[in-house]
């Protein structure tokens, strides 16, 4: 505690020591007191007088520093650090985004393909009756023409049957009338003829 | 001089400024060290986030350390709503921790070891709390001194406690961190002087002064630790005080 002395120790030197500034080690201890001697010097923080300087100079810092922080330095700081959070949030969101994203797509590529699939199933089996109507409906064009052909065929056929019969009647009369002139000598009458062969014929 | 434990507290007058009212201005070794400290704090913080580096450099890593720091604190104690008070509390933090650190250089002031100095800064806080207080919930911040819960009969008696535990707040505020700064210097002070004394005292005393050597060096970190957690203590108070502002009711 002897700094607590030294204050009433410089009050006594004081006046002696005044034009010995200069003087060598233990005294200036007390020089350093000594220029606010004659009031007691007290414990400096205690200084009262020294008080004013001290406030107005902590304003103009402090405040200054306030200024500077708010104004300049904590935005920029915030802007570093929330940035890289949200920097953060957003790259994590986006990944999420482009996930969803490209499962959809993932999706309707999908169902594309399925689509695809079954439409192609489609036109083959739309081609595949088509086809097969289509020859079906040649196949009945045809087998009726032939028919056709075939009747008219059988037609003719018939008609030229029916045709040869008839002269076969009328060559068989002419037969049969020669048959009988060669014979008898007299020549029978066409309708006698005519209506022998018929009964011949129809035996 | 040498030893003289309470020399560096002297506040040294460099050149006045004038006087006004009566009270004498002068540019002083204190202002010196608060003058230096606001350019170190501004200095480095600007220095260091220059970049704005996504991923950050050495420098910018401790300006986010602090930043993170001192807004998990307030965060913390004040909500999310007592960023507002970010600015405020981070000049705070950084003012205190810088100030008391240049006072751990040889021959400089430390300006937080004036009374003047801390008292002016608690007030800062409680000014704020008391101004924001009432600017934010007018007469019901004065519900601050009623605690919710209390039988009626005793409210008049906690209700006095209160009022005098809120102003016994700056006091003990600005005296922790004067008394802190101020005995740590002056022990650091003492045991350096023990080795220069005992040094001159010839061949023993240089043995004898081994010890208060070490002790130094041992109180040196101390007072490096103190000085960080005065900073971290006078913050974390001040976030409570904030939120006192903040939510008034308990």
């Amino acid at each position: 505690m002897t700094w607590f002395i030294s204050p009433a120790h410089a009050e006594d030197a004081a006046p002696a020591l005044a034009p010995a500034v200069v003087s060598p080690a233990p005294t200036e201890t007390h020089t350093e007191v000594g220029h606010e001697a004659g009031v007691k010097a007290p414990f400096p923080p205690f200084d009262t007088q020294k008080y004013p300087s001290q406030i107005f100079w902590y304003v103009i810092c402090f405040g200054l520093l306030y200024l500077l922080m708010k104004r300049f330095l904590v935005p920029r700081l915030s802007t570093i650090v929330e940035g890289r959070a949200t920097r953060i949030a957003n790259d994590v969101e986006e990944a999420q985004r482009l996930r969803v994203e490209s499962d959809k797509a993932l999706g309707t590529y999908e169902k594309a393909l399925a689509d695809a699939r079954s439409s192609a199933h489609a036109i083959a089996q739309a081609g595949t009756d088509e086809a097969k109507a289509a020859a079906v409906k040649q196949r009945a064009d045809i087998e009726s023409s032939l028919t056709a052909k075939l009747d008219a065929a059988e037609a003719r056929i018939g008609e030229i049957k029916a045709k040869a019969l008839g002269d076969v009647g009328s060559i068989a009369e002419e037969a049969a009338a020669a048959v009988v002139t060669a014979l008898s000598g007299n020549q029978p009458s066409a309708d006698e003829v005519a209506a022998a062969v018929s009964a011949v014929s129809s035996k | 001089m040498a030893n003289d434990p309470i020399h560096q507290f002297h506040v040294k007058e460099y050149f006045p400024l004038g006087t006004f009212g009566g009270m004498e201005f002068h540019f002083t070794n204190s202002a010196f060290a608060m003058g230096a400290t606001v350019a170190i704090v501004v200095g480095f913080l600007t220095l260091a986030t220059a970049k704005r580096s996504l991923i950050p450099g050495r420098l910018q890593s401790v300006a986010e350390l602090a930043y993170e720091f001192v807004a998990g604190t307030l965060r913390s104690s004040a909500g999310k709503e007592g960023m507002r008070f970010f600015p405020l509390v981070f000049s705070l933090f950084m003012f205190i921790l810088v100030a008391n650190f240049f006072g751990m250089f040889p021959y400089f002031m430390t300006a937080t070891s004036q009374i003047i100095v801390t008292f002016a800064l608690a007030m800062t806080v409680m000014l704020t709390v008391v101004v924001y207080g009432f600017m934010r919930h007018g007469f019901g911040f004065l519900g601050l001194f009623v605690p919710s819960g209390v039988p009626m009969a005793v409210v008049p008696l906690v209700s006095a406690i209160e009022v005098i535990s809120f102003l016994s707040r700056p006091i003990s505020l600005s005296v922790r961190l004067f008394g802190n700064m101020l005995a740590g210097h002056i022990t650091l002070k003492v045991f350096a002087g023990f080795v220069a004394s005992m040094a001159s005292l010839g061949a023993l005393g240089v043995g004898g002064a081994i010890l208060p050597l070490v002790m130094t060096v041992g109180l040196t970190a101390l007072e490096f630790l103190v000085a960080f957690l005065q900073a971290y203590i006078f913050t974390v108070l001040t976030c409570m005080y904030l939120n006192d502002a903040l939510h008034p009711g308990h």
